[in-house]
């Protein structure tokens, strides 16, 4: 379940915070059906209209347990409640945070992996099912930014990701999902994986991907986009960037000639997808593929 | 954060690695009195860049007069664009072969990789490439560790001159050495063998994981903090993300990502960023100090704004922006994007305040702030 539906039953670890707090009204006014929090220290009490659990694990026992669950759990804590939520048996975990331990997350990798349990993030903004839920801190409720269409979009970046959804709806278009996958180097769903999620996620005629500087997360991910029906547009942050500085993602950081802006777009162009040089261009660039 | 030679080889010596016996210099004379010590010596330039021998930084020398001298030239020497301002003088070797062992953060497999590699001495990158039948890896599944019988395997097979089970046992101490401290990268390149049949750490490369750092407080206290400008300095303090550059169009965005694509598009449009500037995450309040620090970089002939709310709100971004502009007043042409949470009352308030409007989308508004500089340029 890397794409979290209405039905979905959703856990918030951290839902007592100021963040976890604001976001979990968001959610819930968006559509998320959230069913529980977690905090230890206030475990019986009630807190967002939904009953506070002393682990994933406890809140599991509850009847309908529950399917996703989504992290407000500072850096150094997360391991610990992402290992909570896999042992309770989540199908899919979302991480929010940023500055975690690299160990710690391959810590919970593998643990996730045993388990068959997805994880979305570290580092991620979230994602957004248009019109039904979103998970995380997306502007999902701001309707000049997210309107029900026929384009799915992922993004390494939230920023950037929110304004390449603006600049689609603006076209005249809108998503059918959005799927954040975080700035991190090491990330549980992959631009491959939200590409493959996307693709096969009902409504979906076209796929835009927003994919950045660092790794050869792109490379990977346009070996799946060559064997796609479906157009593809991709842009890539940090064409301008320069080599040996980490551009405010860990992830995004250019290293001899891995990762190279040039490597990524020569790769995305041989499967066939439309590079293209600005997010503004994807407005005339979705008219072309999906009209006329 | 990265460990220069000198810090990072007592982390393999309490190990259990052996490692050559070496004492930091600071002066020529320092590094003679070093030599006079040890005997026939090394003198290695101690910055956290590869291609130090290359260079000229690293030389042998049989007296301490010859320490001396080879001390004099690499100490002020610039290497990789860093200022060497220390040796290591080390004991000398009997080199029989030399190999690569190395354990880092694989992406590809979501843990930790151990290699190896028969061909020490050069460039992994280089081992990658020219023999990649030659780089050994082992995934490791963290939650187990990497023991004994891994690391055997892991070298079974190779011809090492009798010293596979020597290796295998730096490998397992290798890897307990990155666990232990939150390394991205620990690397020794060349492990060597020698005449003896010893093995030996020649040099140890260790990246410490920058969000790992808080862990170790006091190992980090013997890192080689990034070389910032006094602008990067001053970001870091703020906690903002601040990467000078060479351009004349400043921006100032939120998130890492709309950052890096603000500086993109305005060199699409034929203009050069002069730097990068993140307020998002949780500096989206910090609008007045990152104004500050953009406005001071020498140079800057025009200011690109670009905010795109998520979780940093619109308003609240605009408003720590436009406080500081009336303090600073600054005589300075600026151009806005602005779309996202809290984007109405930002667009509001840009107008009530500045008299402004945003441009409609971050091309045009990038656009015109090339076209600003490049008149202001042209005026200069």
């Amino acid at each position: 379940m890397r794409i979290v539906r209405k039905h979905h039953r959703v856990l918030v670890q951290g839902i007592t915070g100021k963040q976890g707090t604001f976001w979990t009204e968001r959610m819930q006014e968006y559509g998320t059906q959230i069913v529980g929090g977690v905090n230890p220290k206030k475990a019986g009490t009630v807190h967002c209209d939904v009953p506070v659990h002393a682990s994933a694990v406890d809140a599991m026992q509850v009847d309908g347990g529950f399917d996703a669950s989504i992290l407000f759990i500072p850096p150094l804590g997360v391991k610990d409640a992402a290992l909570d939520a896999i042992e309770a048996g989540a199908k899919g975990i979302c991480i929010l945070t940023e500055h975690i331990p690299v160990q710690d997350v391959m810590y919970v990798m593998a643990a996730a992996k045993e388990r068959g349990t997805m994880i979305t993030g570290p580092n991620t903004a979230g994602s957004v099912t248009v019109d039904e839920c979103f998970l995380g801190f997306m502007p999902a409720f701001n309707e000049r930014i997210f309107k029900k269409g026929n384009v799915g979009v992922m993004s390494r970046s939230g920023s950037l990701g929110t304004l390449m959804c603006q600049n689609i709806v603006s076209a005249g278009f809108g998503q059918s999902a959005f799927v954040g996958i975080g700035g991190d180097p090491i990330i549980g769903t992959t631009t491959k994986d939200a590409l493959e999620a996307l693709d096969h996620f009902d409504g979906t005629d076209a796929v835009v991907m927003v994919g950045e500087i660092g790794g050869s997360m792109e490379e990977e991910a346009a070996d799946y986009a060559a064997t796609m029906n479906k157009p593809v547009f991709a842009f890539i942050a940090g064409g301008a960037a320069p080599a040996g500085k980490k551009m405010g993602h860990a992830g995004a950081i250019v290293m001899g000639d891995k990762g190279t802006y040039a490597s990524k777009k020569t790769a995305l162009e041989a499967a066939g997808v439309t590079v293209l040089n600005t997010p503004s261009h994807v407005g005339e660039a979705l008219k072309d593929a999906l009209t006329g | 954060m990265n460990f220069e030679e000198f810090a990072a080889k007592p982390l393999l010596g309490t190990a259990g690695i052996a490692v050559p016996k070496g004492i930091v210099a600071n002066t020529p004379d320092a590094a003679a009195e070093a030599a006079e010590k040890l005997g026939s010596v090394v003198v290695k330039a101690q910055v956290p860049v590869g291609k130090r021998g290359k260079a000229g930084g690293i030389q042998l020398a049989d007296t301490p007069e010859g320490a001396r001298g080879h001390a004099e030239n690499i100490i002020g020497m610039e290497i990789g664009g860093l200022t060497v301002e220390k040796v290591l003088i080390e004991e000398r070797s009997d080199i029989k072969r030399e190999f690569y062992a190395a354990v880092l953060n694989d992406p590809a497999s979501k843990g930790p990789a151990v290699m190896f590699s028969t061909e020490g001495g050069m460039d992994i990158e280089d081992i990658a490439v020219n023999s990649p039948e030659k780089l050994k890896k082992a995934e490791v599944d963290i939650r187990t560790g990497f023991n004994s019988d891994q690391a055997k395997a892991l070298v079974a097979g190779l011809d090492l001159d009798g010293a596979n089970d020597a290796i295998a046992d730096v490998l397992v101490k290798l890897y307990e050495v990155y666990r232990a401290n939150d390394a991205e990268l620990l690397e020794i390149n060349p492990l060597i063998l020698t005449g003896d049949g010893d093995v030996v750490a020649l040099d140890c490369k260790f990246v410490m994981d920058d969000s790992g750092v808080k862990r170790h407080p006091e190992l980090a206290e013997q890192g080689t903090p990034e070389k910032l400008s006094q602008l990067e300095t001053k970001g870091e303090a703020n906690t903002i993300k601040y990467i000078e550059l060479d351009g004349n169009v400043a921006v100032l965005a939120n998130g890492a990502g709309l950052t890096m694509t603000t500086m993109d598009v305005v060199r699409h449009h034929g203009g050069n960023p002069a730097n990068f500037c993140e307020i998002g995450g949780e500096a989206y309040t910090k609008g007045k100090v990152a104004l500050e620090m953009v406005l001071e970089k020498p140079g800057v002939k025009s200011l690109v704004v670009n905010f795109c709310g998520a979780f940093a709100r619109c308003d609240v971004m605009m408003d720590g922006l436009l406080n500081a502009w009336e303090e600073l007043k600054p005589n300075l042409p600026v151009f806005f994007s602005i779309a996202g949470t809290g984007d109405e009352e930002a667009i509001r308030m840009l107008k009530d305040r500045l008299d402004m409007e945003p441009y409609p989308n971050m091309d045009a508004a990038s656009k015109a702030a090339v076209e600003a500089a490049n008149a202001a340029g042209g005026l200069s």
